[in-house]
């Protein structure tokens, strides 16, 4: 058997299954790949570098831009980071709005996801058919924000804009959409025989590797780990809602396996839950103001004078997302950390492409749902425009080195 | 000799009318699946335009490409794709306008299944010489889709065979023109129109299969191995290779109407058109014709590659070599014991 011939086989940077620049290297044998090798680092772009250059609220806009579809998540948990380091406490309307947008957020990035998922397996009309119902939410986001991405809506100690009681039949409307359409659409996502055939047994990230590799968000709930920072460590309006659980594949009647069709009935489930998320903040929602200082230069100015770390952890459409802050009387954070979720759960990549043929890469890349930008830490190019690679020792020296730089 | 002249016309006919058609029945194809999709869709001519673009196009051939079977490939899919349709098209043609005495043998089915894996053939080498992985994948998978079809689409052609000696035992059995002028349906009892059904059931999987559309098209997965076969291909390689395409889904198709749906106008009716002292009913046929061919498109084409995600090579192989042989064996199965039953 060891004479059999296998042949490399690199996907990326630039393939028509990613949406984003990363590059996968395979060993192939047949239609069956053997081993797998990913390189990261064609689209860093120095976030956390930039924003050390910039006051508290220019970074809220550049955080939105980290990741398109997850642009209240990033700033979200930014904004928890500073408040925990200010000990600035939000207002309770605020907190429901946070809430809100969050979870319509979610509701269109799953959508979105699913869409992706049905492309990459050569369904498009469902890619369609789901891309068409989420434009009902993002129209209403942009009745609310604005603007249907990148909302610009969160500021340290509240929002900037309030959901006045005109925009609630939008609201309703919208939440009536989705009640209306959901048993429809999930017949049709999870049920389809060709969908099943693809994606069942197709990926499998077993419990014990999910908890091995801290895999996070729907990546980690499908292997049946209940993992979910709104339930685990509730801020916004989650402490309220007491029904709220991680949901699992078991909702669906399914023992949990872990496959590429778990991660699609935990992202449909939750398109459910943050409907009804949504609905109970509305009924809920608590009178008040939404912010502690509209004024943004008088917010830096508070911040200026406090010194300490905070850390804000928010549960993205994708997992966790935590930001680390450190304030040391400057107009913007001394430090700041931004961990992504696809920075957890791209090394689960390694384990799910055990046993897999060629078709079934790009599902198995999409079914994490990758935010390449979001992990992409640092780019390592010499003067002659070679790649190379460094060793954990190598980084470690460096973030060392860095690390006494920037603290003195 | 009107005969001789037609004979000889028919085929440079077939030709341009094949290309024009199989590019538009694209266009209509892709215009029926965008209103599924609840898109507008591009224009109906849209893959005329394309072939206009492309024509233009700088052609570029891979470094390491084997230039000759590189560059012959698309070529030689387009001139086999045009014979197959020839072949399946004229003969049926002939016995409409009532000549068929004169070319009694032509459209033989055996001679059909082998021309159809020309064109494959010729994009697989293409693939191959291509020096490109992807396309190099793209042509293994081509290859194991082309065998598997195989057996299947070959227990048809035997089905209709068998029928047809038993039909007409003068005429050739294997010949398009009997099958032609004697449509399966009208000489079975219930049990052959079961096995009918069921032939005409593995021809929803033969056909897109043949043609390599969605849940098929693992040669050229766009998502998998971008485009794999044609990863290479771009000016007017590319167009030959789109022709080609369009033209053996046309092929395909005629041959399903034909072998399924042979009826004539006066068959259905029993009338003649006449006007004028000229007789029209041979216009009236090619009309049916198209009728015909456009909604078997529809139904075995758009509407399959529509309703259905991609398989991968493994699966597609098993449903082909498993299910679907099973599934025309069976229709094999129930129209002999039909045609047995009948004879008793």
């Amino acid at each position: 058997m060891s004479t059999r011939q296998t042949y490399p086989l690199h996907i990326g940077p630039t393939h028509p299954a990613f949406k984003e620049p990363v590059q996968f290297n395979f060993e192939i044998e047949g239609e069956r790949v053997i081993t797998c090798d990913i390189e990261f680092g064609y689209t860093h772009r120095a976030v956390e570098h930039i924003a050390r250059e910039r006051n508290f609220i220019q970074i809220l806009y550049l955080l939105e831009r980290i990741c398109g579809i997850c642009s209240v998540s990033h700033p979200m948990a930014y904004c928890l980071a500073v408040e925990q380091a200010a000990e600035i406490e939000v207002p309770p309307r605020a907190k429901y709005i946070r809430t809100i947008i969050g979870e319509l957020e979610r509701l269109h990035s799953h959508l979105l996801w699913t869409g992706v998922a049905a492309h990459e397996i050569g369904f498009d009309t469902l890619f369609l058919y789901t891309w068409n119902i989420r434009e009902k939410v993002l129209d209403c986001l942009e009745t609310i924000t604005g603007n249907r991405i990148n909302y610009g809506i969160l500021t340290i100690g509240g929002v900037r804009r309030d959901i006045t009681p005109d925009l609630y039949p939008v609201l309703q409307e919208t939440l009536d959409y989705y009640y209306d359409v959901f048993e429809r659409a999930r017949e049709i996502i999870l049920d389809n025989m060709s969908i099943q055939l693809r994606c069942k047994n197709v990926g499998i990230l077993s419990h014990e590797n999910a908890l091995a590799y801290c895999a996070v968000g729907p990546t980690a709930r499908a292997s049946g780990v209940p993992r979910d920072v709104r339930v685990d460590y509730p801020v916004n309006a989650y402490p309220d809602i007491e029904w709220l659980k991680p949901v699992s594949p078991l909702d669906a009647g399914r023992e949990p396996r872990g496959d590429v069709y778990d991660r699609m009935i935990v992202r449909v489930h939750e398109i459910h839950q943050s409907i009804d998320i949504i609905n109970f903040c509305m009924e809920n929602m608590p009178e008040g103001a939404v912010d502690v200082e509209p004024k943004a230069t008088k917010m830096i100015s508070t911040l200026k004078k406090v010194q300490g770390e905070g850390i804000g952890r928010y549960e993205a459409p994708r997992g966790e997302v935590s930001h680390y802050d450190i304030l040391d009387n400057r107009e913007g954070p001394l430090l700041m950390k931004v961990k992504a979720p696809t920075y957890s759960n791209g090394i689960t990549w390694m384990k799910m492409f055990d046993n897999v043929e060629i078709a079934d890469i790009p599902i198995v890349i999409a079914s994490i749902d990758p935010c390449v930008a979001c992990a992409d830490r640092m780019s390592f190019v010499d003067s002659g425009g070679r790649r190379s690679i460094m060793t954990s020792a190598d980084l470690h020296r460096l973030s060392v080195e860095k690390q006494r730089r920037i603290g003195k | 000799m009107i005969t001789l002249i037609l004979t000889l016309l028919m085929p440079a006919f077939v030709l341009v009318a094949g290309i024009v058609l199989g590019l538009l029945m694209k266009g209509v194809d892709r215009k029926f699946a965008a209103y599924f999709q609840s898109r507008i869709g591009p224009p109906v001519l849209q893959p005329f335009y394309d072939m206009g673009k492309l024509m233009m196009k700088q052609s570029i051939i891979p470094e390491n490409a084997v230039t000759w079977i590189f560059k012959g490939a698309p070529v030689t899919a387009l001139s086999s794709s045009v014979l197959l349709l020839i072949y399946i098209v004229v003969p049926y043609f002939l016995y409409l306008s009532g000549v068929h005495h004169f070319f009694l043998q032509a459209g033989d089915l055996i001679v059909i299944l082998y021309v159809l894996a020309i064109p494959t053939v010729a994009l697989v080498s293409g693939g191959f010489s291509s020096g490109s992985p992807y396309a190099a994948i793209g042509a293994q998978r081509e290859v194991v889709l082309l065998m598997c079809v195989e057996l299947p689409l070959a227990v048809t052609t035997i089905t209709f065979a068998t029928k047809m000696s038993a039909v007409c035992e003068s005429c050739p059995s294997f010949s398009l023109t009997t099958i032609a002028s004697h449509p399966v349906w009208n000489t079975m009892g219930p049990m052959g129109i079961l096995g009918g059904m069921m032939l005409l059931l593995s021809f929803v999987f033969i056909v897109p299969a043949e043609s390599a559309k969605i849940p098929f098209d693992q040669g050229e997965a766009e998502t998998e191995i971008a485009e794999g076969l044609l990863a290479e291909y771009s000016g007017k390689y590319l167009a030959f290779i789109q022709m080609a395409d369009g033209v053996k889904s046309l092929a395909l198709v005629s041959l399903t109407v034909i072998l399924f749906f042979p009826h004539g106008f006066t068959d259905l009716t029993g009338l003649r058109i006449t006007g004028g002292g000229y007789d029209f009913t041979l216009a009236a046929d090619v009309v049916l014709f198209f009728v015909k061919i456009f909604a078997v498109y529809f139904l075995l084409i758009t509407t399959v590659r529509v309703i259905m995600a991609r398989f991968k090579i493994s699966q597609a192989a098993k449903i082909l070599l498993l299910t679907i042989t099973v599934v025309s064996l069976s229709g094999y199965m129930l129209i002999y014991l039909d045609t047995f039953i009948s004879a008793l």
